[in-house]
């Protein structure tokens, strides 16, 4: 599920950024060649379709995190001075990585994504259809501001994929776990 | 002894937008980016001919779910005077200074699934009853901007040319080449509008003279300006931009 959910986000990343080109609402562009579709009218083709895939893979995921009491045991919201704690022993190099263990900053950050995500999916679709789906346009105040959500939460999205990304690369260890099934370290001195 | 100088029967200027129109042909052919690398590592690269199958077959996908998400009754926000956006941006297929005026003796025709043919000249559009709107455009690029138009309803249009109104497409014909197409749904929407005047006066050249278009619940490249002709058909017409790939439907 989350290797779908790559791919498919990555499409929509990429092709977002060409379909952003068309028309930038801020004093930059992105780079021609990270664009995907070639042009606006490719663009937008792998945009809404990719976006089924995304949300398909979405819908499975929350089920499966729902029904399975993974959101429920794993990403417990943690307390501010959690993170804070956490956060101050991961730079200090001090903060053990368990595997099927997240820590506090990993739960905010893994929450904060799956947030993210709907929130994309929800104004994707708030300027998709702004007068068929004009209730939601309104909850977002306008297609102009929706827009603007749009293009703010993708840049959450992709600062979240960085830091990810950089934290694997750190831990090389944790790629494997996210293939394959890997037993989890049992907790010490708890 | 000099080579005798050819003088090319037509200049690139003039064929400028047949080349963009040829190039965007194969939009998902020249979709070789870093993105369209790293996605589809073990397809076929090239020809692209399954991946653009696939995504044509996503789009008409796309059309049927627009059209099922699709209600008459889902009316396009409408504005106070005060929020039409100044300077209206003006867009076309090609640039400003390339419009088109109108030609002389200018008249609407009417084909196809209709009982009675007969051209329209803009005094008769003009007797026929009005209706005006402020409302948002929409472009495919993103960007938006809120216009005043009023005309004559195309439902009251569609009806007074005795038009089959369970035909499945009205298609409109422009005389600055360009050429569109809707389903009969959204064209019989209330808000669906052969727009004669612009910010309350009639429509100049620019932005579409003398009738166009103006249909809210579409994106902006379905408001078709500088029309000539409109005909009602069960036949698939596409479209100008919908024939080198933006999607069909392309409902708001």
């Amino acid at each position: 599920m989350h290797w779908i959910g790559v791919y498919a986000m990555g499409c929509m990343i990429f092709s977002g950024w060409e379909i952003y080109n068309a028309s930038p609402s801020l004093p930059f562009m992105f780079p021609a060649w990270t664009g995907l579709g070639g042009w606006l009218g490719g663009a937008l083709a792998w945009h809404l379709s990719a976006m089924w895939l995304l949300f398909a893979d979405g819908i499975a995921y929350l089920v499966y995190g729902f029904a399975s009491g993974h959101f429920r045991r794993d990403l417990k919201p943690p307390r501010p001075a959690e993170v804070v704690h956490d956060l101050a022993a991961a730079l200090s190099g001090r903060l053990k990585h368990r595997i099927g263990h997240y820590n506090a900053v990993q739960r905010l950050l893994y929450a904060g994504v799956i947030v993210a995500i709907i929130l994309q999916v929800l104004t994707g679709l708030s300027i998709w259809k702004p007068v068929q789906l004009g209730w939601l346009t309104g909850l977002f105040g306008g297609y102009p501001i929706a827009r603007g959500i749009h293009l703010a939460t993708m840049f959450c999205i992709v600062a979240f994929v960085l830091i990810h990304v950089a934290m694997v690369a750190i831990v090389p260890s944790t790629l494997k776990s996210m293939i394959v099934t890997v037993p989890e370290e049992i907790e010490e001195n708890q | 002894m000099s080579p005798q100088r050819i003088k090319p029967a037509v200049s690139t200027a003039e064929i400028k937008p047949e080349l963009e129109r040829l190039r965007r042909r194969g939009f998902l052919r020249s979709a070789l980016s870093l993105g369209a690398l790293t996605m589809l590592t073990g397809c076929d690269l090239s020809t692209h001919s399954g991946v653009d199958a696939a995504l044509e077959a996503m789009l008409r996908f796309d059309d049927r779910v627009q059209a099922a998400l699709f209600s008459r009754r889902h009316l396009a926000e409408t504005y106070p005077a005060s929020a039409i956006t100044h300077p209206f941006r003006f867009n076309a297929y090609y640039a400003e200074w390339q419009v088109r005026p109108v030609p002389d003796n200018w008249v609407l025709n009417v084909s196809g699934l209709v009982s009675n043919r007969r051209p329209w000249t803009v005094p008769a559009l003009m007797a026929l009853p009005q209706q005006g709107q402020i409302t948002r455009h929409i472009c495919i690029e993103g960007w938006s901007q809120i216009g005043q138009w009023s005309g004559v309803p195309l439902h009251t249009f569609l009806r007074r040319v005795g038009a089959d109104l369970s035909a499945r497409y009205v298609y409109f014909k422009c005389f600055d080449g360009y050429f569109t197409s809707i389903d009969m749904a959204s064209a019989l929407q209330p808000q669906t509008i052969l727009a004669l005047d612009f910010e309350e006066k009639p429509l100049l050249p620019q932005w579409g003279a003398p009738l166009r278009l103006r249909i809210p619940t579409k994106l902006g490249f379905k408001s078709a300006k500088n029309l000539e002709a409109i005909e009602v058909t069960n036949k698939y017409p596409g479209g100008f931009w919908e024939n080198q790939g933006y999607d069909w439907f392309a409902g708001v």
